[in-house]
């Protein structure tokens, strides 16, 4: 997918400005839901702890359950391609649908396919891609990218999909506008009932991979994941390397605290383990099972500061949590990933160039590393972005000289007391009337949305100087 | 307890009334305050931009300046965060710093915390007739564990209502430099925060930390609120005659006499 | 793509600070794997065979599933036929090929037209055998064979599952022992935990049922007393 990170600050003012997302921003109801089902299991604390643990000790041996993983899928039949990026990936899937003469393709909600953005590239040869989760389908039809990792079209209001479907189904012979959220759901299932059926390949993602057998972990509400992989000749599984997991327990536990802190839900309604094609005596189920693992800049976070990222199972929990990506949605951070989490993920994989506001948009208020299922530290993940950028000198020189100044003067304590009683003084002179100030000449960034209360005058260190009869 | 006060910038530029509203509670509760006159910033602007090069200074000289203190005392909790979480992270690479540091971070708290769970304190003599509100400040809250402690202080304050701000956790958009960079969603942040304020139906908004309240006040105040903003120590303290964030005052302050 | 494979690897090693695929790091992982010893296991399945039941099926119906319970295997074609009836569905059910569903009375029901095999997709409802069920959530566990086709699970609008008091355990890792002391060397290419009907809450986060998979799960509970007899 391009990114659109460079824009993020237009990107966000759009979205302030967009009534229609504001309206659907409201609706993001996953926080209570998230509260309560932690309130009814009394060991999700410690589940979060070990699947931490979990996730570190395999990134800490990755290479080998890797081999470990391939051994096993290879003996139940299952072939794996190794991609070291996008392009690669791409080829792989383009390959295996051409050898079977595939027209079209269902697919299942995948992150990394989005990465990758097989589906222009499907499309561009002349291949049809068919998304079947009811979100992706229908931003699918409306051409634009998800703005939530679970909940891709949480950005639209019921009107704009209804009118969506309208557009769209009267190729079906449908001729009529839906209101109701059920007849709406009730057409793209008949609709997509078709495509499931027809289909040649079908594509999904894994929310995890297991060594133990070689077997790839789906999670869905709504079944069509398993739609897609149980009904075509061939079953693609798009993954990256840090999807592993050791043991079938292992996974288990993950998935105890997935579900709950990604919707509120006991558990997913469909989890569904694969392990290889068909078998020999099966009566149904896909002839060939590929796995494309695709790395994508993941070995790169290895070894790093940034490390920890990897741990991410994709609940969706530190955007639905934050107070920035609650005001401006998904698609503002521009790329597939939003939120804590993108934020943290963008700069790694599209390059810090790209995406460099997106760590500097954050309160570091810390709410996203206090619901992550697997405890990543985000804020300080989000703070070695800003180190680095730092760096780079990456930050307009105003505001690194205005740091160096801050900085340089706050060294110098003597100093610092006297400018500052100077410039309090004269603000505080200023604003006394008023108690605040409606316009400031250096800070509308400030005082356009919000007034500046004005400083008392003089300074504590003044006033306690002269509580105490030294010097000021 | 010999209580080196951490006064902050904020605090010290802004508002000074907090500062003696917190020498009142520490004195009050026993201790002796001073305010070691090296202080200035925290570091935290530098190190949260990623200046950590400009960062390591200001913190050498917070950790030099306040050796040998029983406690360091700040009224707030990222200040206190910042020393107590960061600056051990922070020298991370200098073995010698960092021991000092922890050393430090060992001594210091936020004031309300420090004064519940360090000095026992159970209630204050303040009384106070009206309704207020209270904001959990983000660092205070997730860094440091400073959630009971302000309610606990505030139930034993005379004649008080305080009504729960629905949203109490969520952050109100200030985030130091955040608001600077990124205003517009600052500014939509704290019309969220404020709606809360304005449906608890208090008068009186608290928090433990005077980033957070000159954002929330001047917001307030943008709003045509009429809701005042304290810190919460001013009011603990019983320094609630004079004005609140925000509002006009006659002449400047002298500071309790 | 070898290529790339080990390239991939290379790097990793390197990354992970020049680590050679050495002895002691094999050893970890091996050992992780062949003991796959249980993490925390709630406590909320914990519970005797009667309680653990009561709380599948309060689970279950907090899911929406629905939950009927029938005192013999012989009962549940009666069951299903009821089922169907019920929801003014033809009396037409496709079952698995499997003895558990297929070798049940259906002759004393000659109304209900059954056929077996994988499903189609005008079939209405199926009826498959569950492998296990899981109290803790309420989920069933499915697992795939030459007698189970997967397509049952998903296809039909209404799925009904013939769960057997006995295959109820407390939790998922209970469910794991008991498929691999039944798999042995193989593994079956599909295990399904279902837990409800299928939805989505993808229109304005109001929640509906039916997205793509069955917009009913009935799930018949035969009593037996633990050793597969009624």
């Amino acid at each position: 997918m391009e990114a659109t990170s460079h824009a993020f600050k237009s990107n966000a003012r759009h979205a302030l400005e967009d009534a229609q997302l504001q309206r659907a921003m409201t609706k993001l109801g996953f926080r209570e839901a998230r509260a309560a089902a932690a309130a009814r299991l009394p060991e999700f604390e410690e589940l979060r702890d070990q699947g931490r643990d979990i996730k570190n000790h395999v990134l800490a041996h990755l290479d080998l359950y890797l081999e470990r993983y391939e051994a096993e899928l290879v003996k139940r039949g299952g072939q794996i391609h190794w991609c070291a990026d996008a392009e690669e990936a791409r080829r792989a899937v383009l390959a295996i649908c051409r050898r079977l003469k595939a027209k079209t393709v269902t697919k299942g909600k995948s992150m990394v396919g989005e990465e990758i953005a097989i589906n222009e590239f499907l499309e561009a040869n002349g291949i049809a891609p068919v998304e079947t989760d009811l979100g992706e389908y229908i931003i699918q039809l409306r051409h634009e990218p998800p703005s939530h990792i679970i909940a891709p079209a949480i950005h639209l209001t019921k009107d704009q999909i209804s009118d969506s479907f309208f557009e769209n189904h009267q190729r079906y012979g449908k001729s009529r506008r839906l209101e109701e959220a059920s007849e709406l759901m009730a057409e793209a299932r008949e609709v997509l009932r078709a495509k499931f059926i027809a289909a040649d390949v079908g594509i999904t993602g894994a929310n995890f991979l297991i060594a133990e057998t070689g077997s790839s972990v789906i999670v869905t509400n709504e079944g069509n994941g398993d739609l897609t992989q149980n009904l075509t000749r061939a079953h693609i599984v798009l993954a990256t390397p840090e999807k592993l997991v050791p043991t079938l327990e292992d996974a288990t536990t993950l998935l105890r605290i997935l579900a709950r802190s990604a919707t509120g839900q006991e558990f997913s309604v469909y989890t569904t383990f694969s392990t290889g094609p068909r078998r020999a005596d099966d009566l149904d189920g896909p002839e060939e099972y590929h796995v494309v693992l695709v790395d994508n800049g993941r070995t790169r976070l290895l070894g790093t500061e940034f490390q920890e990222v990897l741990r991410c199972i994709r609940c969706g929990a530190c955007m639905n949590h934050c107070p920035v990506y609650n005001a401006i949605g998904g698609h503002a951070y521009g790329w597939v990933y939003p939120g804590p989490i993108g934020a943290v993920l963008t700069p790694a994989l599209v390059g810090v160039a790209e995406a460099h506001d997106l760590p500097n948009a954050s309160t570091l208020c810390g709410r996203c590393e206090s619901v992550c299922p697997v405890r990543i530290p985000l804020p300080k993940l989000l703070r070695h972005w800003r180190e680095r950028e730092f760096e780079a000198k990456i930050p307009p020189a105003r505001a690194r000289w205005a740091l160096k100044l801050w900085a340089w003067l706050a060294r110098r304590p003597a100093l610092y007391r006297l400018a500052t009683r100077v410039a309090m003084a004269f603000l505080g002179a200023l604003g006394r009337r008023n108690g605040r100030f409606r316009s400031l000449p250096l800070a509308h960034g400030w005082t356009d949305g919000r007034d500046m209360p004005a400083p008392e005058g003089p300074t504590f260190q003044a006033l306690w100087a002269a509580r105490r009869g030294g010097k000021p | 307890m010999r209580v080196g006060l951490f006064v902050t910038c904020l605090v010290d530029l802004f508002r000074p009334s907090v500062g003696f509203a917190a020498v009142k509670l520490l004195e009050d509760a026993g201790c002796t305050v001073e305010v070691p006159r090296a202080q200035t910033c925290c570091g935290q602007p530098a190190y949260n931009s990623g200046d950590r090069k400009d960062a390591k200074p200001i913190a050498r000289q917070v950790i030099e300046s306040f050796a040998g203190y029983d406690a360091v005392v700040a009224p707030s909790g990222s200040c206190a965060g910042m020393i107590k979480i960061h600056y051990p992270e922070l020298f991370r690479d200098e073995p010698e710093w960092e021991r000092r540091a922890r050393e430090l971070a060992s001594r210091t708290h936020e004031l309300v915390s420090f004064l519940v769970d360090v000095l026992g304190v159970e209630r204050v003599a303040a009384s106070y007739r009206g309704s207020v509100t209270y904001h959990d400040s983000c660092s205070g809250l997730r860094e440091l564990g400073v959630k009971a402690q302000p309610r606990k202080l505030l139930a034993s304050v005379e004649g008080l209502t305080l009504k729960e701000l629905p949203g109490a956790e969520v952050c109100c958009g200030f985030g130091g430099t955040f608001c600077i960079k990124y205003p517009e969603i600052s500014t939509r942040i704290a019309a969220e925060k404020t709606k809360d304020i304005a449906a608890t139906g208090a008068a009186l908004l608290l928090a433990g930390d005077l980033g957070c309240l000159l954002n929330m006040a001047g917001k307030l105040k943008r709003e045509g609120s009429r809701i005042e903003a304290r810190h919460v120590a001013e009011l603990l303290a019983g320094m609630t005659e004079t004005p609140a964030i925000g509002e006009r005052r006659s002449a400047a302050p002298e500071g309790p006499r | 793509m070898s290529g790339a494979r080990s390239a991939i690897l290379e790097r990793m090693r390197a990354s992970l600070g020049g680590v050679a695929s050495g002895d002691a790091r094999r050893a970890a992982v091996e050992t992780r794997i062949a003991r796959h010893a249980r993490n925390l296991v709630p406590k909320r399945g914990q519970l005797e065979p009667r309680a653990r039941q009561a709380l599948f099926v309060e689970m279950a119906e907090k899911a929406a599933a629905s939950v009927e319970r029938v005192a013999s295997a012989s009962d549940v074609p009666a069951a299903a036929a009821a089922f169907l009836a019920r929801h003014n569905l033809p009396p037409k059910l496709k079952l698995a090929p499997d003895a558990a569903v297929a070798g049940l009375p259906w002759e004393r029901h000659p109304l209900v037209k059954i056929e077996t095999g994988i499903a189609a997709p005008d079939d209405r409802a199926s009826l498959t055998p569950a492998f296990a069920a899981i109290a803790e959530t309420g989920t069933l566990m499915l697992v795939s064979g030459p007698t189970r086709p997967t397509t049952l699970n998903f296809l039909p609008e209404n799925h009904i599952v013939l769960l057997r008091a006995s295959q109820i355990v407390g939790a998922y890792e209970d469910g794991w022992d008991r498929l691999r002391a039944e798999a042995g060397s193989g593994w079956p290419r599909t295990v399904n935990f279902i837990t409800g009907p299928s939805r989505s809450a993808d229109i304005e986060q109001q929640l509906q049922m039916g997205a793509h998979g069955p917009k009913r799960l009935h799930i018949i509970l035969v009593a037996d007393d633990g050793d597969g007899k009624t």
